[in-house]
């Protein structure tokens, strides 16, 4: 499937600012075999004193900018075109806990691809013991790997109720979880730690949902700004599969990659740090239409 | 003869010792398994046996003076939050032979070297891991594998340049290592404070002991620090979280020792992959950062999203090759509890021989065989996270000997033990070796541990030949962080060869370095300028409730026209009178110890004592006055003792910009003061009294009298408190003074110009010297008044933000 995508980020400031660093994480991801980039780019207004694009540790693509001149509104505009073939949903030939835990300890390898950076507490993500409960209680012991991922991804969902206006970016994935409701970040984020509670490495994916479903099939939760997922490792030949709890379903090629990292502060569209007093609005739109 | 000079067999005829038992089965430094003394303590001992307690009781004293004199403290969490604390020094210092010296110099600068190798690999080709060395899962998991990191070589070559290491002797007497400090690690400065105030207590002695001195370890560290800035220019400095830090005052001493700068996070600003600082003098470049700040905290863009007290974009900084970092970031997964199991290993593999000085066994609860051992040896072992980097027993840590394990727990030690699995270390626990204190006239065993430090030079790893040790304050090793009420003690190294280039050259161990640079950041010149400030600010609110409370017990009549008025006027400035020491009084001494706290290192130690007296001052007398005629005497002695502290400020410190900063400060505060009394007093509608009310708030009653024959009127009184050149509380000359500062700051003068700053300052000053005292309207004084206080919105646009 081929993709146009626009996406635009803007920032207005009650008074100006006069320096401002941002890393931006906006440019999808070149994965073989899933997602190929025709050409893209990030452009900003107004232009930056200093541009630099790299990759960071898991692959991502990041562009670092600076200001230094006073500045009341900023925007990010991104235009790319992909092919996205996704990986197929296979068998599952997950191993069950105990074998997933074996595999793990016999990794001597600490390389950004390996599941090893997948299991810990992250900086935004404190495996607290009440995810832990909530895995216990919707698996049972029997459950392969993929199975488990997919209960408790489908039990957050039924669990949770979508309120765009009940969470913000920053608000803490255990309250998050204690009043069952939020966005896309706050689902993935709880799926994530309670994955990871039962030991098995999950990570998070920001990307792009298509903005007008197929026909006949209903318009997906997230499809007007940035959305999130989960990635999670189903052992050595089962590898990484995607799910997306906000929709219960498993990610095919409705869903486009930017960037995988622990947690959203990994993988933040925008991170900034600016010199301003007061404070700052904000907008974001995104288009994702597919040309065949 | 008392029977104290008959001591036992055991006591080496010393009555000071008669009741010394080491411990059975514990090591002890002054004496030998068989209660003979060690031949290295007795010169010591013979020293200390000819005092009596008098003495000894006065010579400890004179130390702690030292110690009080010089500001030495630390800051210790307590239930009402940081406090701080008088440096707990144990008078007895810790000797130890060279030839152990040399040992335990031999096992660290090898232990340093395998530890720059295995950081090398962790943040480089993980040979380590890849070999079944380090398990994979303990490193990703830690939150100090710093993940930005990754892949960067450090611009220097190396990532480790100052190191601490926390050892102990056992029970065999042989040397462990207990903890490795690589992230920032502290004490080196306290070790310096410690060599000064025992050096004091025991100053004739010292003088002639052949002692190994400290300074030369410093120098040739901070030659080390100036060549890795490579060719440039640029500056180095000391990186510190700031005030609330439980070292800060190690940061500002070692800052002020070496003569680099002391910055926080906001100091710094990066431009094109260049760490600069923002000086008064514009933005600097740095090339080398000795950071006491963890590294996670260091760049709230790629590191702890969190932080404050970071500066954006340092780590750009680093991968670009432009900075050096003491030690690199992530370098504090050096301090990961669990390493300690592998490293013997990794020191097999990588350096072909057995570490020189074992450390703690330890044993990691991820791998099968190991947490069977600690299973069934856990009664007895000291049980710790393995991900965690604190020292042992450091207080709010959870570490605990096995048998302490509560009952209160969900399942019995072992079953616990085996669901922690990786996230649990087994450490053998280590009995530590005791040496003297000296408490109620006689000395007693203690437990102790010691802190060596290691600096990289120019000829490879060095070993501070001294040190840091911890002393329990009882029996129990596990109390013994200064944070539990342990103490700090000297380290003395004696014998060995001498070191004659040493003791010629460097006599005392205080010879602070010739400062780098005289540039001074923005924030300092900021907390220089509002301690001027807010110091006037407090002594003119001083003056008027002195005034106020005076003419209230005169006419007992609150409602007074002079006494409403002025009561008026102190409720606007902040110190309602009601309350006799009004709270906004005690805030803007408070706001004056908070601006000086942040530049301790520029700051004098007497200063500093002098200020925060001022500020306990009128606390207490907030606390004691209960009524009006009590407020004039206490705001007497408050003017006294902020007479005293200015006085020490503006005698003793160096003519640096930061002194203009502090003055201008001053001069600025106490000019818009008196032109804000004058447009309210000085006004014809007043009430009778006002003039004399200015004279008195204007410490001017006495000029008034010898200049002016005449009766007390308007016009003498704005003539001598606006217009006078040599009253120094006039506004005139006050605006002379500012003038005079302004004109000499950095940029003053570009292109033969005058700065925006500098014409401002001019054009009020000149306004005010054509005036005549008839044309100072109430009006005129106000527009004078807003004028001077725009003064400081434009200094702080030009020199600060």
């Amino acid at each position: 499937m081929l993709y146009d995508i626009t996406l635009e980020i803007g920032y207005e400031y009650a008074s100006p600012a006069n320096t401002g660093r941002h890393t931006l994480r906006l440019l999808p991801a070149n994965i073989p075999g899933e997602q190929r980039i025709i050409n893209g780019h990030v452009s900003l207004n107004p232009s930056p004193n200093e541009r630099h694009d790299r990759k960071d540790f898991f692959g991502n693509e990041v562009t670092d900018v600076a200001y230094r001149k006073p500045h009341t509104e900023l925007q990010f505009r991104v235009r790319t075109r992909i092919e996205r073939t996704a990986a197929p949903v296979g068998f599952d030939i997950s191993p069950a806990l105990p074998d997933l835990a074996k595999e793990l300890a016999g990794i001597q390898s600490i390389s950004p691809l390996e599941p090893v950076h997948f299991l810990a507490s992250s900086p935004r993500l404190p495996l607290d013991p009440a995810f832990a409960a909530y895995s216990a209680e919707k698996t049972t012991p029997d459950m392969s790997v993929m199975k488990i991922i997919e209960a408790i991804g489908k039990a957050l969902h039924e669990d949770m109720s979508f309120d765009a206006d009940a969470t913000t970016v920053d608000t803490p994935v255990l309250e998050a979880f204690e009043n069952r409701h939020g966005v896309c970040q706050d689902y993935s984020h709880i799926m994530i730690a309670c994955l990871r509670c039962l030991g098995i490495p999950a990570g998070y994916v920001s990307g792009f949902l298509r903005t007008i479903p197929p026909e006949g099939q209903p318009r997906l939760e997230g499809a007007d700004a940035m959305h999130a997922w989960v990635r999670a490792w189903c052992g050595i030949e089962g590898g990484w599969i995607e799910y997306d709890p906000t929709n219960a379903l498993r990610v095919g090629q409705d869903h486009i990659v930017v960037g995988y990292g622990r947690d959203y502060g990994d993988v933040a569209p925008v991170k900034g740090v600016m010199r301003t007093a007061g404070g700052q609005t904000t907008h974001q739109k995104v288009d994702v239409v597919p040309l065949s | 003869m008392s029977v104290e000079a008959t001591a036992g067999q055991n006591d080496g005829g010393y009555g000071l010792i008669k009741s010394y038992r080491p411990y059975p089965g514990v090591s002890d430094e002054l004496m030998d398994p068989d209660g003979n003394i060690r031949p290295v303590w007795r010169p010591f001992l013979d020293h200390l046996s000819s005092l009596t307690q008098e003495d000894i009781t006065a010579r400890f004293a004179r130390g702690n003076q030292y110690l009080n004199d010089a500001g030495v403290f630390f800051r210790q969490y307590g239930q009402d939050g940081p406090n701080e604390r008088e440096w707990p020094l144990s008078h007895i210092p810790v000797i130890i032979d060279d030839g152990d010296w040399q040992t335990i110099s031999k096992g660290l600068v090898q232990r340093a070297e395998l530890l720059e190798l295995v950081v090398q690999d962790l943040y480089g080709s993980n040979n380590l891991i890849r070999g079944g060395h380090i398990p994979a899962s303990l490193i990703a998991k830690s939150p100090e594998w710093q993940r930005p990191l990754v892949g960067i070589k450090p611009r220097s070559g190396h990532f480790l340049h100052f190191l601490a290491f926390e050892i102990g002797r056992g029970p065999d007497g042989t040397w462990w290592v207990l903890s490795d400090r690589s992230q920032a690690p502290s004490g080196a400065g306290f070790a310096l404070e410690n060599r000064v105030a025992t050096g004091r207590v025991f100053n004739e002695f010292f003088a002639k002991a052949d002692v190994h001195r400290l300074a030369g370890f410093f120098r040739r560290f901070r030659d080390h620090l100036l060549d890795l800035r490579g060719e440039s220019d640029s500056r180095i400095a000391i990186l510190t979280p700031g005030p609330l830090n439980d070292t800060y005052f190690e940061h500002a001493y070692i800052a002020r020792y070496l003569g680099f700068m002391l910055l926080e996070g906001e100091d710094l600003t990066v431009e094109n992959g260049r760490l600069l600082v923002r000086t008064v003098d514009g933005l600097r470049p740095l090339s080398v950062i000795w950071r006491r700040l963890d590294s996670a905290w260091a760049d709230p863009l790629e590191l702890n999203e969190s932080s404050h007290i970071g500066t954006p974009g340092i780590v750009d900084a680093i991968r670009r090759q432009s900075l050096t970092m003491i030690n690199a970031l992530g370098t504090g997964i050096l301090e990961t509890r669990a390493l300690l199991a592998f490293l013997p290993k990794i020191s097999e593999h990588l350096l072909s021989e057995p570490l020189r000085l074992p450390n703690v066994a330890t044993w990691w609860c991820g791998e099968d065989n190991a947490r069977v051992y600690v299973r069934e040896n856990a009664e007895r072992m000291m049980l710790s996270p393995a991900l965690t980097t604190a020292l042992p027993f450091s207080s709010g840590q959870k570490d605990f000997i096995g048998r302490a394990f509560e009952n209160g727990q969900r399942a019995p030690l072992e079953a616990w033990i085996d669901e922690q699995k990786g996230s649990l270390v087994g450490q053998e626990a280590v009995t530590l070796s005791t040496t003297p204190a000296y408490q109620d006239g006689k000395l007693l065993p203690r437990p102790m541990s010691l802190r060596v430090f290691l600096a990289r030079t120019p000829e490879g790893w060095e070993v501070m030949s001294g040190g840091f040790a911890r002393i329990g304050h009882s029996e129990d090793a596990s109390a013994i962080a200064m944070q539990a009420g342990g103490s700090a003690a000297d380290v003395w190294v004696v014998g060995g060869k001498k070191q004659i280039k040493e003791t010629l050259l460097h006599q005392t161990e205080s010879p602070y370095f010739k400062s780098q640079s005289g540039t001074l950041p923005s924030r300092a010149a900021d907390n220089l300028f509002w301690l001027g400030r807010y110091v006037e600010r407090a002594e003119g609110a001083v003056r008027l409730l002195r005034a106020y409370h005076a003419r209230l017990s005169e006419t007992d009549d609150p409602e007074a026209p002079l006494v409403a008025l002025t009561a008026d006027y102190l409720d606007q400035i902040g110190v309602p009178p009601d309350g006799f020491v009004p709270d906004g009084l005690c805030s803007m001494l408070q706001s004056a110890v908070g601006s000086a706290s942040k530049v301790r290192d520029r700051f004098s130690v007497d200063g500093w004592l002098a200020l925060n007296d001022l500020a306990q001052t009128a606390g207490g007398a907030q606390r004691a006055i209960r009524s009006s005629s009590d407020v004039p005497p206490a705001m007497s002695l408050l003017l006294r003792k902020i007479t005293g502290f200015s006085g020490l400020v503006h005698e003793n410190m160096y003519r640096f910009t930061g002194w203009r900063f502090l003055s201008i400060g001053r001069a600025l505060e106490r000019a818009n003061r008196m032109a804000d009394l004058l447009s309210v007093f000085s006004s014809t509608k007043a009430p009778d009294g006002s003039l004399e009310l200015l004279l008195e708030v204007g410490d001017s009653a006495m000029s008034m009298s010898r200049r002016y024959a005449v009766s007390l009127n308007r016009e003498t009184v704005l003539d001598l408190l606006a217009m006078d050149e040599r009253n120094p509380r006039s506004v005139l000359y006050l605006l002379t003074e500012i003038k005079d500062h302004v004109g000499v700051l950095p940029g003053a003068r570009e292109y033969g110009h005058l700065s925006a700053l500098a014409r401002s300052v001019l054009q009020i000053h000149t306004n005010l010297a054509i005036a005549t005292p008839d044309t100072l309207t109430t009006e005129i004084l106000e527009d004078l008044r807003d004028q001077i206080s725009y003064l400081s919105v434009e200094l702080t646009d030009t020199y600060i933000r």
